[in-house]
């Protein structure tokens, strides 16, 4: 590096460290202007993944029933839900219904898994507690009207069979089966006793079942199978969620998925205007901190016209004194850049956990990106300023006037 | 053979005649005071000499050549090297030391040199001052600051504007043996000046009066001498 480069840069240096309190302002303009860009663009980009969370409150957006077989096996589950990244999973619910009758009033039962229901469907309302045992049982609302039940009661489910070859007699108590002595046919009077640990309220279908365990459900119908639907919660946008459907509907042999469109339909139409907001709120901030840039670097380069007029009457050319104070102004730029990119992750996570009580994706290539628009906007908002004070007589400037 | 001359040189402002018609020959090694009121034209004046101006009539010739007509980047390149300035007012970079504001005359002349930028401030007694800032400075100080700047290009003409408008007596003194000690060097000096005492420390006096030189004479003292 030869002198004169060396005396370029400690110009600058000492124009930094000597003049630190009009500086500390020029760069606290510039690093709150990098600050909100990088913390909004980061909110914009993370607004689509906070709210997908967020609408998976709504319940299932995705449904699998069986295509060709009565029911969905296991595997055929186990296959359809690896289909699906285990990122985007919130959770499923395999549902198994068989029809009874309690106090003779016929009623359906539906086969739950009572923990995984909580993420499915997290917007019931339960009056009372959750099943946690076989022989628990949760009620509907209106299946609890019509037979009167409540919370702490116990009544018997029972169901009549003819026993054929394909029942599962390995399930019924020897007691329950009796012969017909005429016809030589064997009939089960087959019971299973409940307790109601609480009542469901959703205003919806959901309340007119009564909800237990998969195994209750088997002895209530002495049969083995698969499930009759499986309701599946995944933190996906509509476009995301079709191709999953269809994969699904392709990949596995006996199972049909669709979405639930009334939830992704109005998620997607939400999110759409949410970003459209971000990005108009950011498009302004953006637009306002130019302007507060371009004022405070204004003020700071119209202070030093003086010194401006001295240089040139040192013999600078106009062409030194635009890369000297451009220099000085980038350096901000740039510095402002950094700290603002770092600061903006740090607003982004404040704004995500307070709106959305969860953290944010942090974006790499956003460091780059804020930096460059940090350099951009405080080189345009140097420029006109300079320009015009290297217009300046240094005659005239140096005269005081 | 004559360092400056300026041959029927007008600045015209609008209606105004700031020079009007003067003609003025400075001589290599010469010491010039211009004296005059408040709106005589010393400004103007020196801001031709110095080439920060161009007049609006007429010719200014340094060694010979006429640079009345050159285009502001020629007469940057000229002042440059050719001039050395010292204000009133000292324009000293407020966020540089002593040493670093000479060196930056150099650094726009042609390559900074912290040696030789010491060795200016040696000569106006600023040495061991050379790494204080302007603000840290008295204002005699600043002032021979000033002047360490304008010789550390070795320039041949001085041009000085008020030089001692900001100082106390002691300090003027001191300015004024530093002005002593460059002339008897050779160098050729131009002040422009209200005070008469500075002036007639010049060899020779103009004074100007509505853009007219009204007097130009040689200095008794140096005659004398």
């Amino acid at each position: 590096m030869n002198k004169k480069t060396l005396m370029f840069f400690r110009m600058v240096a000492a124009s930094f460290i000597r003049r630190r309190s009009r500086m500390l302002i020029a760069l606290f303009a510039v690093i709150i202007g990098a600050t909100i860009l990088s913390g909004l663009v980061m909110i914009y980009y993370d607004v689509p993944r906070q709210m997908s969370t967020q609408f998976r409150s709504y319940g299932a957006n995705l449904i699998l029933t069986p295509s060709e077989e009565e029911s969905i096996s296991s595997e055929e589950l186990e296959k359809s839900i690896s289909l699906i990244p285990e990122n985007e999973l919130e959770g499923y619910t395999p549902y198994r219904y068989e029809n009874s009758k309690i106090h003779n009033m016929p009623v359906t039962f539906a086969g739950i898994d009572f923990e995984s229901v909580t993420k499915t469907s997290p917007y019931w309302h339960i009056s009372g507690e959750m099943p946690q045992n076989d022989g628990e049982a949760l009620v509907g609302a209106k299946v609890a009207e019509k037979l009167g039940l409540k919370t702490g009661e116990s009544v018997s489910a029972e169901n009549s069979f003819e026993i054929t070859p394909d029942t599962d007699i390995s399930l019924i108590p020897e007691y329950e089966i009796f012969e017909d002595p005429e016809t030589g046919e064997k009939h089960c009077d087959h019971s299973l006793d409940i307790s109601i640990t609480g009542i469901l309220e959703t205003g919806g279908s959901e309340e007119e079942y009564i909800y237990v365990t998969y195994k209750d459900v088997e002895y209530l119908s002495l049969t083995k199978r698969g499930y009759d639907i499986v309701e599946v919660s995944a933190a996906a946008m509509q476009d995301t969620l079709k191709s999953y459907t269809k994969r699904i509907s392709d990949d596995v042999e006996g199972v049909s998925a669709r979405l639930v469109k009334r939830v992704t339909a109005s998620e997607s139409t939400v999110l759409d205007k949410l970003q459209s907001l971000v990005f108009i709120v950011t498009a302004v901030v953006l637009v306002l901190t130019m302007i507060c840039v371009a004022t405070t670097m204004t003020a700071v380069i119209t202070e030093r016209r003086k010194e401006i007029g001295l240089r040139k009457s040192l013999g600078a050319y106009n062409s030194d004194i635009i890369v000297e104070f451009m220099c000085e102004g980038l350096f901000l730029g740039g510095a402002g850049g950094i700290l603002g990119s770092v600061l903006g992750y740090v607003f982004a996570q404040l704004v995500s956990m307070n709106v959305f009580s969860t953290s944010i994706t942090f974006r790499p290539l956003l460091i780059p990106i804020t930096i460059a628009a940090s350099v951009l906007v405080t080189g345009l908002a140097c420029l006109i300023p300079i320009r015009s004070a290297v217009d300046v007589d240094p005659a005239l400037v140096l005269k005081g006037e | 053979m004559s360092l400056l001359e300026l041959k029927n040189v007008s600045k015209i402002y609008g209606e105004l005649n700031a020079l009007d018609n003067v003609s003025l020959k400075i001589d290599k090694g010469e010491w010039l005071a211009i004296m005059g009121p408040s709106g005589s034209g010393k400004s103007t004046m020196m801001n031709i000499i110095g080439c920060l101006d161009k007049p609006s009539k007429g010719q200014v010739l340094f060694d010979g050549k006429d640079i009345s007509k050159e285009s502001r980047r020629k007469l940057t390149e000229f002042h440059r090297d050719k001039i050395g300035l010292v204000f009133q007012q000292f324009h000293l970079i407020n966020y540089l030391n002593a040493v670093e504001n000479v060196m930056v005359a150099q650094y726009y002349h042609s390559m900074p040199d912290e040696k030789e930028a010491l060795e200016a401030l040696e000569r106006v007694g600023l040495k061991e001052r050379a790494k204080h800032l302007p603000s840290q400075l008295s204002g005699g100080e600043q002032q021979r600051v000033c002047i360490a700047r304008a010789l550390i290009n070795s320039p041949e003409l001085i041009l000085a504007d008020e030089p001692t408008g900001n100082l106390d007596e002691a300090n003027e003194n001191i300015v004024l043996d530093i002005f002593k000690r460059l002339h008897k060097e050779g160098t050729s000096l131009i002040v422009v000046t209200h005070d008469p005492e500075v002036g007639e420390e010049a060899q020779r006096i103009v004074r100007l009066e509505h853009g007219h030189i009204s007097s130009d004479i040689r200095n008794e003292k140096f005659s004398e001498g």
